[in-house]
């Protein structure tokens, strides 16, 4: 699509036939075969890859659980236990849902954080980076409504937390909250309609994505360099270079993956979810799952009053705050340079970000007492800083290193002082190859 | 510029290493200790761990004489069915003859009455109370946890960094690890100055408080074994984890055997995909 | 990739028809989990065995109970009903097969391979589901003083067999037995 002129030509009858009423084939070989990208792309930009793989994962592991699942208070934790116990292969499915969720998780935050490093929000794809933002929003969503699914003390008390937030709006918020609940506490119409949502949204999703892709394929790729792609030899087709590659990196998932699945499938789940909802006990510590550890830990950070706005409202805030953030990284980012390998201080603080952000999930993880509640204060600040302070301030003090002049230059530069022994007559124009 | 930002640097990791350093500081009190459990159990070594790891199916047979004889007194097995007993060894006929010790509420027959009746291999294990306030009000208000998911739903905080290199240990006993901690964890002494509660008993291992409501359960030659395994109360503990492991993870040899196949694929398919990537990328620089 | 590695046609064309196939393979073996949850569950197969008792029934009485989800009509027949059955030659049959599960698949559809067997000819156990669409006959009723199905209009007859109608085939006997002179084990 930003390559100018399709290079599709239908080989057969057929193909010319369905060419002239829905150029479907025409679609998917300028999108996905002739698709020029930038040759230099790593393997950190193997995960947009990989998140499609998952999102389809976890649709279709989804759908057939929902074939077993009986969303009501009496029932759901037994229908999930009949899953583990007597549906065949249905311990598999589940588990391959319930780890699939975290590792669509892990694969996001890694495809959020190469964004953040090579500076993949910059115009002119800021557009690109709030579709982003946006499925990130609806993956938190849908992934807190199906933690409420199974039915434990963890759904339960997780749901009536993260429910609660909402009374801290002044004035509706818990009008709003009795609107979310369908009730005033956690109930059957709430685990209702959460299943109904939870299905529904992750089709949603997916119509994002294929916005999302709309638009990375109007723009183009960005590259480790951050330096737009300039000629032809810059770039590689889609297929068979991006396309193996990406294939590699999604094996490489998928191991990881299972084995989680296979060898330690409980590992990242709380073992309170093994115990039915009890909606007259509240277990010792509600800790929620743990891609949403950094921003609990923000939640709680805000002990104080700021003003007129209370601690608690604070702390709601400040959590939607954090992630509200990410929409306007484009637009804080002031540096003309857009890859952090030529802007040394930008790295750092970026690295610090990523170290600080993991901290801030252990934080989570801890009760909110005593030294933590301080550290994640700090924690917090810095959070914050680094997007309202840091890279609005950087980006006009910060000397960036001397850029090449293009991917290709680069790329000659790089494998001159490797010295991978590369022919040099094949370096210069890559071949295409069907 | 350089040396604003550095001195800012080096004051952020001052001051983190500060705060870290007052929280290994926090101090913990023997006789009002808030951190729970007090110990944390040891590992065991488990026939079932590891990645290649299978049940004893003897051992599991004794755990389950160990739970019919002593916990089913008063902790129901509520997701378990007889049928599915067969996974510790026995045949069908030895299954039917085990559900039929059991009687179960059934009906209504053709007169609406609710009648009892033997229960057969499809019945699952009959709770010892009628209903969770029954269960309470017969146990001091504290209803005994149901057990078919108990070692799943137990386990003590690993803390760091074990919780890390439990990943690569594949560390997945905590519940069984903790049931047999907390089984032969009543014999010790509560630190001076430590009120219980009355009625509670002390036991460090515990995971929610100094003491529970549950009196020791086991002692030495409670229950008799066939198959000559010594009667203390370290072994009936041991097989009874190992039996509640099984009854909340059925398919975890299924699920290792798998795991095995679906790795040894992904190594093949990723070593070929891996090459035919190198291939097909031999003449681009990149 | 050294510079002097060149490209063996041949090389290359095995990696990546293996790669290919493994890939296959591998789409093969994800999509098996998939398809086996559809399956009939532990539960539900567990369940696939009754034991019913029969004593309560005299002569001229019928009990239907509900077996993998179906009525299954128990019938202890009046002498009257078994020399009605017995007096149909196999000719006159629509359907001349048992449709017995207990006896060989070619059996034909006499009396007494129609019931629980020699000595048991009063005893008639049969899936009551109409072999036409599935609907539920209508006991004691019809041209012929067995079945009756209301939505088609097929006649069973007192062995139930099909004898006027739309269904095609007698009524199933599932596989069933006396594990005491008065219960009967269905499945």
């Amino acid at each position: 699509m930003s390559g100018g002129h399709s290079t599709y030509t239908p080989k057969s009858g057929i193909g010319r036939w369905i060419d002239a009423r829905m150029p479907l084939p025409r679609l998917v070989h300028d999108s996905f075969v002739s698709y020029p990208v930038p040759r230099n792309l790593n393997y950190a930009y193997t995960f947009g890859g990989i998140l499609s793989i998952m999102l389809v994962a976890q649709i279709l592991t989804g759908v057939v659980l929902a074939m077993h699942y009986a969303a009501d208070t009496g029932l759901a934790f037994e229908s999930v236990e009949k899953i583990m116990r007597d549906v065949n292969s249905g311990w598999l499915l589940r588990y391959l849902h319930s780890n699939g969720a975290s590792m669509f998780f892990i694969a996001v935050y890694i495809h959020i954080m190469r964004g953040l490093y090579y500076g993949s929000y910059k115009a002119p794809r800021e557009l690109l980076w709030i579709l982003g933002c946006i499925i990130y929003l609806l993956m938190m969503a849908t992934g807190f409504m199906g933690y409420v699914l199974p039915w434990g003390q963890m759904s339960f008390w997780g749901a009536t937390v993260i429910t609660g937030f909402f009374t801290a709006i002044p004035l509706v918020g818990t009008w709003i909250q009795e609107l979310l609940l369908g009730g005033f506490a956690v109930d059957n119409p709430t685990l209702n309609r959460f299943f109904a949502l939870h299905y529904l949204l992750p089709f949603m999703i997916a119509g994002v994505v294929v916005l999302h892709v709309w638009a990375l394929h109007v723009v183009g790729q960005t590259n480790p360099t951050g330096i737009e792609v300039k000629s032809k030899t810059d770039t590689v087709p889609f297929t068979p270079y991006a396309t193996i590659k990406d294939a590699f990196g999604m094996i490489v998932f998928l191991a990881v993956f299972a084995y989680f699945v296979f060898y330690i499938p409980n590992y990242l789940g709380h073992p309170d979810n093994y115990i039915v909802a009890d909606s007259l006990k509240t277990p010792a510590h509600i800790v929620p799952e743990w891609y949403y550890l950094p921003f609990y830990a923000i939640l709680r950070a805000i002990t104080f009053n700021i003003g007129p706005i209370d601690s608690k409202l604070g702390g709601v805030l400040a959590m939607f705050g954090a992630i509200a953030v990410l929409f306007f990284v484009p637009w804080l980012d002031t540096s003309k340079v857009r890859s952090a390998v030529y802007r040394p201080w930008y790295k750092l603080f970026f690295w610090l970000f990523v170290a600080n952000a993991i901290f801030l999930g252990w934080l989570g993880s801890r009760p909110a007492e005593g030294v933590y509640v301080a550290l994640a204060q700090i924690s917090t600040f810095y959070y914050f800083a680094f997007f309202l302070i840091i890279m609005p301030v950087l980006g006009i003090i910060e000397t960036p290193r001397r850029l090449p002049n293009s991917i290709t230059e680069a790329v000659l530069e790089k494998n001159k002082s490797g010295g991978a022994g590369h022919p040099a007559g094949a370096t210069a124009s890559p071949e295409t190859r069907g | 510029m350089k040396k604003i930002l550095t001195g800012l640097t080096v004051f952020g990791l001052v001051t983190a290493g500060a705060l870290g350093a007052a929280l290994a500081q926090e101090e913990h009190s023997a006789a009002e200790p808030t951190h729970f459990p007090i110990h944390k159990p040891t590992q065991e070594s488990w026939s079932f761990s590891g990645p290649f790891g299978t049940y004893d199916k003897a051992q599991l047979q004794r755990g389950l004489k160990v739970y019919k004889e002593v916990c089913s007194a008063c902790h129901s097995m509520d997701l378990v069915a007889f049928r599915t007993l067969e996974d510790l060894g026995y045949t069908e006929a030895q299954v039917k003859a085990l559900a039929a010790e059991y009687e179960v509420e059934d009906g209504p027959n053709a007169d609406g009455e609710m009648f009892t009746r033997k229960a057969t291999p499809n019945d699952h294990f009959p709770a010892p109370f009628p209903n969770h306030a029954a269960a309470a009000a017969a146990n001091n208000g504290a209803a005994p946890p149901d057990f078919s998911l108990i070692a799943k739903a137990r386990s003590a905080e690993r803390g760091f960094p074990t919780f890390v290199f439990d990943i690569f240990t594949q560390y997945a006993e905590g519940g069984p690890d903790y049931i047999h901690a907390l089984l032969t964890g009543y014999d010790e002494e509560p630190p001076a100055g430590m009120e219980i509660a009355e009625g509670t008993h002390y036991n460090p291992y515990f995971i929610a408080g100094k003491s529970l409501a549950m009196a020791k359960p086991l002692s030495d030659d409670q229950v008799t074994y066939d198959d000559g395994s010594p009667q203390t109360v370290d072994q009936y503990s041991r097989d009874v984890s190992a039996f509640l492991m099984w009854a909340a993870e059925p398919h975890m040899e299924a699920r290792k055997q798998t795991g095995f196949r679906v790795m040894a694929f992904l190594l093949l398919f990723g070593a070929l995909i891996y090459l035919t990537k190198r291939r097909v990328w031999s003449n681009v620089a990149h | 990739m050294s510079a002097n590695d060149t490209i063996d046609p041949g090389r290359r064309d095995f990696l990546y028809v293996a790669t290919g196939m493994a890939g296959v393979v591998g789409a093969g073996a994800v999509a098996w989990p998939f398809i086996d949850q559809m399956r009939p569950d532990a539960s539900t197969l567990a369940a696939s065995s009754i034991e019913v008792d029969v004593s309560s029934l005299t002569p001229g009485m019928s009990l239907t109970v509900k077996w993998r989800g179906k009525p299954v009509f128990i019938r202890n027949r009046t002498p009257e009903e078994i020399k009605a059955a017995q007096d149909v030659q196999l000719a006159e049959l629509k359907d001349p097969v048992a449709r017995n599960a207990n006896l060989a698949s070619d059996a034909a559809a006499t009396d007494v391979d129609r019931s629980a067997g020699k000595d048991k000819e009063n005893w008639i156990v049969m899936v009551g589901v109409c072999t036409h669409l599935g609907c539920v006959p209508l006991g004691q009723q019809g041209d012929f003083g067995g079945w009756f199905c209301p939505c088609h209009g097929s006649h069973y007859d007192t062995a139930g067999r099909i004898r006027k109608g739309p269904a095609p085939e007698n009524l199933p006997v599932p596989t069933f037995a006396f594990i005491s002179d008065t219960t009967i084990r269905i499945g």
